[in-house]
C-alpha cells in the first residue's frame, strides 16, 4: 500500500468517526424509544431493543403528562404547525418582496435601508423580548398563536430579505428592463418573471425558516400562553415533569416526534437546498 | 408604421454637486420615418444612455424627446410603443420561445388566437418555428439572438432600439445576423436606432451614422459622408479599418504649388490653410512608388485576402497603405509613397476640426 492510499484510508477513517459521533445520539434516541421499562432498567444504552414496542410513542403523542395535563404532545404539535406554517409563508413572501424591491427597484436610500434590515440578522433576539411583549400586549396578541406568528414573521424577515436580495442581485437588470418595455408592471414582473426564477432560493428560505421557527424555544417560552405553547416548549416541560420513574423511552419518542417535521422538510426539499446555495455561481 | 424621432437639447447628468457627471451634453438628432440610425462611439461616450432615454428606461435631465411628433418625456416605456433588443438578449429564462415572443402581446391583452397567429408569423419570418417550445437555455447564441429579434418584431412597434445586439456572437454569426437585421429593416420599414461600438456594423447597417464621444455628437451623416468627409480627426480615426493616416505638418500656402512639409518628407499639395495643419489620408489613397521622395521602412505586411496592408515606419509615425495582394513588398524594404491629390482631408492642427471644402 503506497502513501496515497494510506492517506485515503486515513481520510475515510476520520469521516467515519465523525459520522458515527453525530449519528450516535440519534441511534440512542431511536433504540431507547422502542425499549420497555425492564430493558431501560438493564441500563445498556447501546443495546438493541428486544422487540419493537410502539407503546412509548403512543404515550408521548397522546397521553404523557406535563404537570397535571395528560394529553401528550399532540396539542403542542398542532400549536407548532399552526404557528410555523403561516409564519414561514409570511416571512418568505415578505422577504421575496423586500429582496425584489431592494435589488431591482432601487430608490434613494434603499441601500441604507437594506443595511438597517441586516441589523436584524445579527441582532440577538433576547434584546427584543421585553419590548416585543409590550407590543404584543398593546395589540392584544399576548399568549396567542397569532402573536407567535407575528413575532416569527418579523424575526425571520431580515434573514429572508438578505437571501432574496442577494439572489436577485444576480438576475440581469436588462431582464427587468425588457419586461418593462413589454408592458409589465411591478407586480407582473414579480410573479411572471422573478418568482418563476426563484425556485432554488425559495426552497432554501422555506427550509431555513421552517427549521428556525419549528425549533425555536426562546419566543415560544416567552410569548406563549397555556394553550399556545409550541412543541419545543411542550417537550421541555414534559421531560422536566418529575414522577417516580423517569420514562426515558417516552422522552426519546417525544423528542423524535418533535424533530420529525424538520427532517421531513429536509428530505422533501433538501435536494434544492444545496442547489440553491450554489445557484448564481452558474449562469443559465 | 414608421415614426419619426426628434431629439433636441438632451442632457443627462448623473450625481449631484461636485460628483455630478455630465454623460450627455446637448444632443440634437432628427430621425426621419423609416431611417436606420446608428449611434457609434467608444465605451462611455453616452450612446447607451441616449438609447435608454429614448426607451424611457432613464429620464433626461433636460431636453425634448418626441416619437411620431408626440412628446414622450415622462411617459412610461410601455406606453412609448417601442421595442428593444438587448445585448444580453434578456430572454425570460423560465418561458419557452413562443411565450417569450408573445409576452408583450399578452401584456397588451391581445386575444390568445391573434397572439398565436402573430407568434407563428414572426417565427416564420426568423426561421425559428422549430424552436417555439424550447427554453432560452436550450438555444445557441444565434438562436437566442433571433428570438430576441422576434420578441421585438411581434408587437410591430413604432420604433426599434438595438443595444449592441451582436457583440456576444462569434465573428461568422455576427456577419450573418448583421445581414438579417438589415433585411428585416428593409421588410418592416420600422424606424430603428442601433447602438454599437463596431464601426463596420455602423457602416454596413446605417442609413445614417451619429458618431459620439464624451457625451458630444461629433458628426452625423450618411456612411459615405462620415467615411469620406469626417468632421474632425476623432471621427477620421474612429471610422474606417485600418484607420485613416493622420500626418501632422505645416503648409507653406494655399496655392496649387504650395508645399506640405512634415517630419521626414514633403508633398506638393494645395492646403486650405497656411501654417500648422494635419493631413488625413485613407490607406487606399496612399500608393507605393519606387521613385517617390517620401520614404520609409516596411515594418509589417498584413494580407487580408482581398487586400494587403503594408505598415511603413516614417518620420511622422506609422503609415498604413493598402496594396493589391500581388504586392512583392517585404518587411525591412525601403519604399516610397505618393498620395492621391483629390482625396485629401485637412484638419486644423490645434482643434482637430476639418478645414476647407475641396474634396470629392
Amino acid at each position: 500500500m503506497n502513501a496515497k492510499n494510506l492517506f485515503r484510508v486515513a481520510v475515510y477513517a476520520v469521516l467515519l468517526v465523525a459520522a458515527l459521533f453525530f449519528l450516535a445520539p440519534l441511534y440512542v434516541m431511536l433504540v431507547t424509544s422502542f425499549k420497555d421499562a425492564d430493558q431501560l432498567r438493564a441500563g445498556n444504552l447501546l443495546s438493541l431493543p428486544t422487540s419493537l414496542n410502539f407503546e412509548s410513542w403512543t404515550l408521548a403523542w397522546s397521553t404523557a403528562c406535563t404537570g397535571v395535563d395528560c394529553r401528550g404532545l399532540k396539542p403542542y404539535f398542532w400549536n407548532s404547525v399552526s404557528m410555523a406554517v403561516p409564519a414561514v409563508l409570511i416571512s418568505t413572501i415578505w422577504g421575496a418582496l423586500n429582496g425584489y424591491v431592494l435589488s431591482m427597484w432601487k430608490f434613494r436610500g434603499s441601500d441604507l435601508l437594506f443595511g438597517f434590515i441586516l441589523f436584524g440578522v445579527f441582532m440577538p433576539f433576547q434584546v427584543v423580548l421585553l419590548p416585543m411583549s409590550q407590543v404584543l400586549g398593546f395589540m392584544g396578541l399576548s399568549s396567542s398563536v397569532t402573536g407567535l406568528v407575528l413575532v416569527h414573521s418579523l424575526a425571520g424577515m431580515a434573514g429572508t430579505t438578505l437571501f432574496f436580495r442577494n439572489y436577485y442581485t444576480a438576475i440581469p437588470h436588462e431582464l427587468i428592463q425588457a419586461a418593462r418595455m413589454d408592458g409589465a408592471g411591478f407586480w407582473r414582473i414579480f410573479y411572471r418573471i422573478v418568482i418563476p426564477m426563484s425556485t432554488p432560493i425559495l426552497m432554501v428560505t422555506l427550509i431555513w425558516q421552517f427549521t428556525n421557527i419549528w425549533n425555536d424555544f426562546l419566543f415560544g417560552v416567552a410569548f406563549s400562553g397555556a394553550d399556545s405553547k409550541p412543541i419545543t416548549v411542550g417537550l421541555n416541560n414534559m421531560a422536566n415533569t418529575t414522577s417516580s420513574v423517569k420514562s426515558y423511552n417516552v422522552d426519546m419518542a417525544a423528542a423524535i416526534i418533535a424533530g420529525l417535521p424538520t427532517m421531513l422538510v429536509y428530505v422533501l426539499a433538501g435536494q434544492y437546498f444545496v442547489k440553491g446555495l450554489t445557484a448564481g455561481a452558474v449562469k443559465g | 408604421m414608421a415614426a419619426s424621432l426628434h431629439i433636441a437639447g438632451i442632457r443627462k447628468v448623473f450625481g449631484k454637486g461636485d460628483k455630478a457627471v455630465e454623460i450627455l451634453k446637448k444632443i440634437d438628432i432628427e430621425v426621419a420615418p423609416g431611417e436606420f440610425l446608428i449611434l457609434v462611439g467608444p465605451s462611455g461616450c453616452g450612446k447607451s444612455t441616449l438609447l435608454n432615454i429614448i426607451a424611457g428606461l432613464e429620464e433626461p435631465t433636460e431636453g425634448e424627446l418626441k416619437i411620431a411628433g408626440k412628446n414622450v418625456v415622462g411617459v412610461a416605456p410601455a406606453q412609448r410603443d417601442i421595442a428593444m433588443v438587448f445585448q444580453s438578449y434578456a430572454l425570460y429564462p423560465t418561458m419557452n420561445v413562443a411565450d417569450n415572443i408573445g409576452f408583450a402581446l399578452e401584456m397588451r391583452k391581445v386575444p390568445l388566437g391573434v397572439r398565436k397567429k402573430r407568434i407563428q408569423e414572426v417565427a416564420a419570418m426568423l426561421q425559428i418555428e422549430h424552436l417555439l417550445e424550447r427554453r432560452p437555455a436550450q438555444l445557441s447564441g444565434g438562436q437566442r439572438q433571433r428570438v430576441a429579434m422576434g420578441r421585438a418584431l411581434a408587437r410591430d412597434p413604432q420604433l426599434f432600439l438595438f443595444d449592441e445586439p451582436l457583440s456576444n456572437l462569434d465573428a461568422k454569426l455576427r456577419v450573418e445576423m448583421r445581414a438579417e437585421i438589415k433585411r428585416l429593416h428593409q421588410v418592416s420599414g420600422i424606424t430603428s436606432v442601433y447602438v454599437t461600438h463596431d464601426q463596420i456594423e455602423a457602416m454596413t447597417l446605417g442609413s445614417r451614422i451619429a458618431v459620439m464621444k464624451d457625451g458630444i455628437l461629433q458628426q452625423i451623416g450618411t456612411p459615405d459622408d462620415i467615411y469620406r468627409r469626417p468632421a474632425n480627426t476623432y471621427v477620421a480615426g474612429f471610422i474606417g479599418s485600418p484607420t485613416m493616416n493622420l500626418i501632422a505638418g505645416s503648409a507653406s500656402g494655399t496655392g496649387a504649388t504650395s508645399q506640405f512639409l512634415f517630419e521626414g518628407g514633403s508633398l506638393q499639395l494645395p492646403s486650405p490653410a497656411k501654417g500648422k495643419v494635419t493631413l488625413g489620408q485613407r490607406p487606399e489613397h496612399i500608393h507605393l512608388s519606387d521613385d517617390a521622395a517620401w520614404r520609409g521602412t516596411v515594418t509589417l505586411v498584413e494580407p487580408t485576402g482581398a487586400d494587403t496592408y503594408v505598415v511603413i515606419k516614417t518620420g511622422v509615425g506609422l503609415i498604413t497603405v493598402r496594396t493589391p495582394p500581388s504586392t512583392q513588398v517585404k518587411v525591412g524594404d525601403n519604399v516610397g509613397m505618393t498620395v492621391s491629390s483629390n482625396h485629401n482631408n485637412w484638419f486644423d492642427a490645434q482643434s482637430g476640426l476639418r478645414l476647407g471644402v475641396e474634396h470629392t
